[in-house]
């Protein structure tokens, strides 16, 4: 029995290696300065979709919601065995909190049709939250695994999951579709595959063929850059290497659940992490000064 | 339109696994007091399960006014939709404004499930809430009595406060180990009530097979003094002094993410955001350069002492004590000063024989 997979990836900046440029003077973050990647635990999540279809056979569907740059995902995935990339990519989704994501994703899922698992990754690293997940999962009326980190069976309609919930695991059995989570311990995600890098290294999107266009043909007219976008786009489609790119109208999205209006959560303040502590005791490296300080600990009732 | 509530209750979602409390449960009890307390409306507990109404006066004891008590054989190991069917049928049946979770694994999976059901805003694993007024600054309209929701993000590289305004109830899940439990007086009273859920065919679709739970073997959260290591201990037979210094301390070993990566120590030993967060009394931070992460988890402890070799280590940022130097050096001083504090804790300058270090005035 094949099977369905559709799996849930996003571009992030590396948070792991903030460096100086990435905080503004004002606190705010300068997401220029920072390299983007392929959360981490998405990959883990496009793995266990691709086992799937190594073992029972099917299709892998990869979805991520961005700007066109990260049409770069989407190629990672192709990359290392995924079936199709779609990107949904629209201003109107600007600004969207947890909610309003995974109220989008539901919708691209639901166009995408019949499927029979769900995956994402456990949360990315830009914002923690582990929150899109689930979310989807409610939105899509499906029941949800979090925190998946084996296959324990896979029969018929039905799946059997071990899940890691932290102080021990359990196994779960839920009647497909099923959307799941999966942890950074659940499997190596494989590196890419150097024939498929080759077969799909040139895939574009339309958005990504109309910035070369733009850059290309500086002193073209708009109409000349729309021909020419057209043309490219067309022998893309033709060869198989065009990316497919959503627009919220593509999904039939109801506009007040997307964006700034379907995000009931607004930053109110942002800080960037400055130190408060005032100083600190100095301690020379010299026995006299170490055994002073614990002295100190001693009488401030710290040891002892 | 949606309507905005915000005259209920101030509830919080009691965690319990196997008869017994998450000690999240109480720390978060503590703090929906305080908020209740702020907004001048009752504080109340959701505890869902089976057969632990005990439970209920530990919550009373500890500040909760009302317990909703969800008692069901079917909700005695926790699964996602039943017990998310409970919070979000409580939920439109008594209107809360505030209802937080526990950001634990379990939290976390329950929490956005039953925010999306109500289409509310979630603001996840939050350090700090506080009551506060907005003013929208387009419209200048004042919102008042908001939940301030505090939150690392970017890695922790920025704290952002969150508010919804114009939906509810206002939600958030809460880390483990930063909010202050205060102590619980079992002359309080509060009232227990009982409450039935109407639970449908997919609800309960997703059985539970098998179970396994493990002691957690390493008990950071609970120790008094941890002494901690990062990258620059610099090889797993160094880790040796750090736990050594724990010994003779009688605290427990931490690590950073850098000393787990380079395979020093075991993950579970890791403090810091994506570890465990600690506030011991004394933390010994030993060639932890102090990445924003690491000191996330670990400034609220009352004494911090930092060892490292770089004078410019952000760690020295949170210290109250500071040594530059050399580890290999420095530990074994100090494992040598405590030691030599003998029976006479208060007179450390009184020393066994073969102690050099000189008195203390």
């Amino acid at each position: 029995m094949a099977y369905q997979c559709v799996v849930c990836v996003k571009q992030v900046p590396d948070t792991a290696n903030i460096t100086g440029d990435a905080m503004k003077a004002d606190g705010t973050v300068n997401r220029a300065a920072l390299p983007t990647i392929f959360n981490p635990e998405d990959l883990h999540a496009l793995e266990a979709a691709l086992a799937i279809k190594e073992r029972f056979g099917g299709t892998v569907t990869v979805l991520t919601m961005g700007p066109p740059t990260a049409c770069e995902v989407l190629r990672e995935c192709l990359y290392r065995g995924a079936d199709r990339g779609i990107l949904i990519s629209d201003r109107r989704a600007a600004a969207s909190d947890t909610l309003a994501t995974s109220y989008i994703l539901s919708q691209a899922v639901r166009k995408l049709g019949q499927y029979d698992f769900v995956f994402c990754g456990r949360q990315a690293i830009d914002g923690d939250t582990a929150q899109v997940g689930p979310q989807l999962a409610e939105k899509l009326e499906i029941a949800q695994v979090t925190y998946f980190e084996k296959l324990v069976d896979l029969t018929g309609q039905k799946v059997r999951i071990r899940r890691n919930v932290g102080n021990g695991w359990e196994v779960l059995e839920a009647k497909l579709p099923v959307l799941v989570t999966v942890i950074d311990t659940a499997n190596e995600p494989r590196p890419a595959g150097a024939r498929r890098v080759m077969r799909s290294k040139r895939c574009r999107s339309v958005l990504e063929i109309g910035a070369a266009v733009n850059a290309e043909m500086p002193s073209a007219t708009d109409e000349q850059k729309k021909a020419e976008v057209e043309k490219r786009a067309g022998e893309m489609r033709s060869a198989g290497l065009l990316l497919e790119v959503w627009n919220l109208d593509d999904i039939k999205a109801d506009l007040q659940w997307c964006g700034m209006s379907g995000s009931p959560t607004k930053v109110n303040r942002i800080q960037s992490i400055v130190l408060t502590k005032e100083g600190f005791t100095k301690v020379e490296a010299t026995e006299a000064a170490v055994s002073k300080m614990v002295h100190e600990l001693i009488v401030d009732h710290t040891l002892g | 339109m949606i309507e905005v509530n915000r005259k209920g209750e101030v509830w919080f979602f009691a965690e319990q696994e196997d008869e017994s409390l998450n000690e999240v449960s109480l720390e978060l009890c503590s703090k929906a007091r305080e908020l209740a307390d702020r907004l001048k409306v009752p504080m109340c507990a959701v505890l869902v399960g089976w057969n632990v109404r005990e439970l209920s006066y530990r919550l009373i004891a500890h500040g909760a006014d009302k317990v909703y008590y969800v008692h069901d054989t079917r909700l005695e190991n926790y699964r996602t939709q039943p017990y998310a069917r409970s919070l979000v049928q409580l939920i439109h049946k008594h209107k809360p404004q505030i209802v937080l979770f526990g950001a634990t694994a379990l939290g976390r999976d329950l929490a956005p499930r039953v925010a999306s059901e109500m289409r509310c805003g979630l603001t996840a694993d939050c350090t700090d809430l506080e009551i506060g007024d907005y003013t929208d600054i387009k419209t200048k309209e004042v919102h008042k009595d908001l939940l301030m929701q505090v939150r690392p993000a970017f890695g922790g590289n920025i704290i952002a406060t969150i508010i919804n305004y114009d939906r509810w109830p206002q939600m958030a899940t809460v880390r483990e180990g930063v909010m202050r439990m205060i102590a619980a007086d079992p002359k309080r009273s509060g009232q227990i009530v009982e409450e039935r859920i109407e639970f449908n065919d997919f609800d309960l679709a997703v059985k539970l097979i098998e179970r396994h739970r493990e002691e957690r073997k390493v008990n950071l959260k609970g120790a008094r003094i941890i002494v901690a290591g990062g990258g620059g201990v610099g090889s797993k037979d160094n880790f040796a002094l750090i736990h050594e210094l724990a010994g003779v301390l009688g605290g427990a070993v931490g690590a950073s993410r850098a000393a787990v990566d380079s395979g020093f120590i075991g993950k579970e030993h890791q403090v810091g955001q994506t570890g465990t967060t600690v506030r011991p009394a004394l933390y010994v931070a030993c060639g932890i350069s102090g990445a924003v992460q690491h000191r996330a988890g670990m400034e609220e402890s009352a004494k911090i002492i930092a060892i490292n070799w770089d004078k410019d280590a952000p760690i020295f940022g949170v210290a109250h004590y500071g040594i530059v130097g050399d580890l290999n050096k420095v530990l074994p001083m100090m494992i040598k000063a405590i030691r030599a504090r003998g029976s006479d804790a208060i007179a450390p300058e009184i020393k066994p024989e073969g102690v050099t270090a000189p008195a203390i005035r």
